[in-house]
């Protein structure tokens, strides 16, 4: 809606470009304060402020949350939450996107009668409020002999995701021209050809928005974390709470935000690289949900 | 419900026999199998056997002796729950209105022909990729009484700077806002921008000919017409302020006291900690009362327009 003139520098684009700035730093500041605190040593913490750089670099405060600091009773740090997300976090977005995939071809080529009300009924999934099912997943998950375990937590990720990636492929394929389906049918193909054939080819820029979106989804849950895991299974976010509400002896704050800093990584990585499909799933997601 | 015609009329090949037209024909509702198994199960019959806990004495364990509404009257006598719900609907609504005015903000000021716009937008999106507890632990950092922000503004000279929010119990609530604003006001820009972009820049440029200033063309004329992006904005907005957990635990626990409980924290400490599961389970189909009352105007009123329009 920018207008066709040339802009010149005015002052009123200047006080633009000055809050668009302000804005930044505000936004910025947080993970600023995050980075350099957790470089810092616990002396440095005392004598220095929250943005004043440390007097010494010291990557002390990474190794101690990553291998030592106290999570509770125990203190191996966070690697072992670190790994226990990456082994919940990718079998259960590639699940919830194969499964989306198929649903939302379904739903977009092979629609038969109760179709969209079977999609009006799973877009529910997208609003539910979680408190609502925990109990019962709980003890569900708990006659399956999968209470605290990885599996379990995979499945609940699965069972609540799927709504999201149904609605992601569903929307990209409804934009994918019928008559491309009909002339595959008319030289014999049928449902699986079509899928694996046409689809799918043209699915990756969708396939990256549900990784990404799932990914960032269940990287960063802690609900489902806290209330279907114990002990060795937790995932990051849990431990990572744990290790900063852990009130044993002095708080070391450059200890926290390392933690979170290790906590925040993988997501912000994604972010930074491929953060064009992050976008695009957060606005469909919502808009369309 | 309109019966797509696309694939669903059987192209009879004399060659194939009717079994594999049969199983062509059931392929696609065996694939929708799982989900449609998921999604009875895990949302429709969850929902309902929490509804059916919120009627009995459970407490550690779930115990089917129904006792009617009991728990709901202890929910509503509860101090702990009005606390949570009086907290909701400040943290709701100054979360809500902040979003909106800090998204829709940027979102008009990043509209005007920016340079390095995708930069810029790319910050101002990144809490979105953080887990609410990183962004609580480093908010309740900068927060500290002690040695955050008070202490900073002290080294600065400024003396007198006190900021102990985090520890008095009627300000508690605010620092979650505070947090839950950094985090999501992003999102709403991004949701504005993306609208502000769907608007025909020859209405603008009609209304400047006709000598309106810039103010008054986005007052008057790109502000109303994004009636559509507000609504789905404070849809979500307060879809994340019910559901807000992580972020409350991360930083206050919920304290001090109980002063910045919100009812997901109640749930999740009647339930699981105190061993009160009945109670816990009419307060979790309260909150999905609350997000009900606020859906269903809405999905009214999108059909509504849809059918109209």
């Amino acid at each position: 809606m920018a207008s066709q003139i040339e802009k010149k520098l005015t002052p009123s684009r200047i006080l633009i470009y000055a809050t668009l700035l302000l804005a930044c730093v505000a936004y910025l500041i947080p993970v600023f304060i995050m980075i350099i605190t957790s470089f810092k040593t616990t002396g440095d913490i005392r004598s220095g402020n929250l943005i004043s750089f440390p007097e010494v670099w010291s990557f002390e405060a990474w190794a101690k949350a990553w291998s030592t600091a106290c999570t509770g009773v125990q203190c191996n740090g966070v690697s072992g939450f670190f790994w226990n997300s990456i082994k919940m976090a990718v079998p259960a977005v590639l699940i919830s996107t194969a499964l989306g995939a198929i649903n939302g071809y379904v739903l977009s080529k092979w629609r038969f009668r109760g179709s969209d009300i079977f999609f009006s009924l799973l877009l529910f999934g997208c609003f539910l409020p979680f408190q609502v099912i925990l109990l019962p997943m709980a003890a569900t998950l708990g006659k399956m002999g999968l209470a605290n375990t990885t599996t379990g937590l995979v499945i609940v990720h699965v069972v609540y995701g799927v709504a999201f990636t149904t609605l992601f492929f569903r929307n990209f394929y409804v934009g994918v021209p019928d008559a491309l389906i009909k002339a595959a049918r008319l030289d014999g193909a049928g449902f699986v050809t079509i899928f694996v054939r046409i689809l799918l080819p043209m699915s990756v820029p969708i396939i990256m928005v549900c990784f990404i979106w799932q990914f960032t989804q269940i990287w960063n849950d802690f609900l489902f974390g806290v209330v279907f895991a114990s002990g060795d299974s937790q995932p990051i976010t849990v431990g990572l709470n744990n290790l900063v509400n852990t009130s044993t002896g002095v708080k070391e704050y450059n200890v926290d935000m390392a933690a979170a800093m290790i906590a925040a990584l993988p997501t912000l990585v994604v972010y930074v690289l491929a953060g064009k499909y992050f976008i695009r799933g957060l606005t469909s997601g919502a808009v369309k949900g | 419900m309109a019966h797509s015609g696309v694939v669903s009329e059987t192209a009879s090949q004399p060659a194939r026999g009717r079994l594999t037209q049969r199983l062509q024909q059931w392929l696609p509702k065996l694939a929708l199998a799982p989900t449609a198994a998921m999604a009875l199960v895990g949302i429709y019959g969850f929902m309902f056997w929490t509804g059916v806990l919120s009627f009995t004495g459970s407490t550690f364990l779930p115990s089917y002796e129904f006792v009617g509404f009991e728990q709901y009257a202890h929910l509503f006598s509860n101090a702990r729950w009005a606390t949570a719900c009086a907290n909701l609907a400040i943290f709701g609504l100054l979360f809500i209105f902040c979003c909106l005015v800090i998204g829709c903000f940027l979102a008009i000021l990043l509209d005007q022909r920016i340079r390095n716009e995708g930069v810029i937008r790319t910050i101002y999106l990144y809490p979105l990729a953080l887990s609410m507890i990183v962004t609580g632990t480093v908010w309740q950092w900068i927060l500290n009484p002690s040695l955050g922000l008070e202490k900073l503004m002290h080294d600065w000279g400024w003396t007198s700077f006190k900021f102990d929010w985090l520890t008095n119990p009627d300000m508690v609530i605010y620092t979650i806002v505070i947090a839950a604003v950094w985090q999501a006001s992003g999102f709403v820009m991004a949701l504005f921008l993306a609208g502000l972009r769907g608007i025909d820049p020859a209405i603008i440029n009609a209304a400047r000919v006709d000598g309106a200033s810039l103010p008054r063309i986005y007052l008057r004329i790109v502000l109303p017409a994004m009636r559509p992006v507000f609504f789905s904005s404070v849809m979500v907005l307060a879809h994340i302020a019910i559901k807000s957990f992580d972020l409350v635990m991360a930083m206050t626990s919920g304290g001090p006291g109980y002063a910045s409980d919100l009812p997901a924290m109640f749930m999740y400490s009647f339930t699981f900690t105190r061993g009160q599961m009945g109670l816990g389970a009419a307060s979790s189909i309260m909150m999905l009362a609350m997000l009900l009352a606020l859906l269903v105007p809405y999905l009214y009123s999108e059909l509504r327009g849809q059918r109209n329009g």
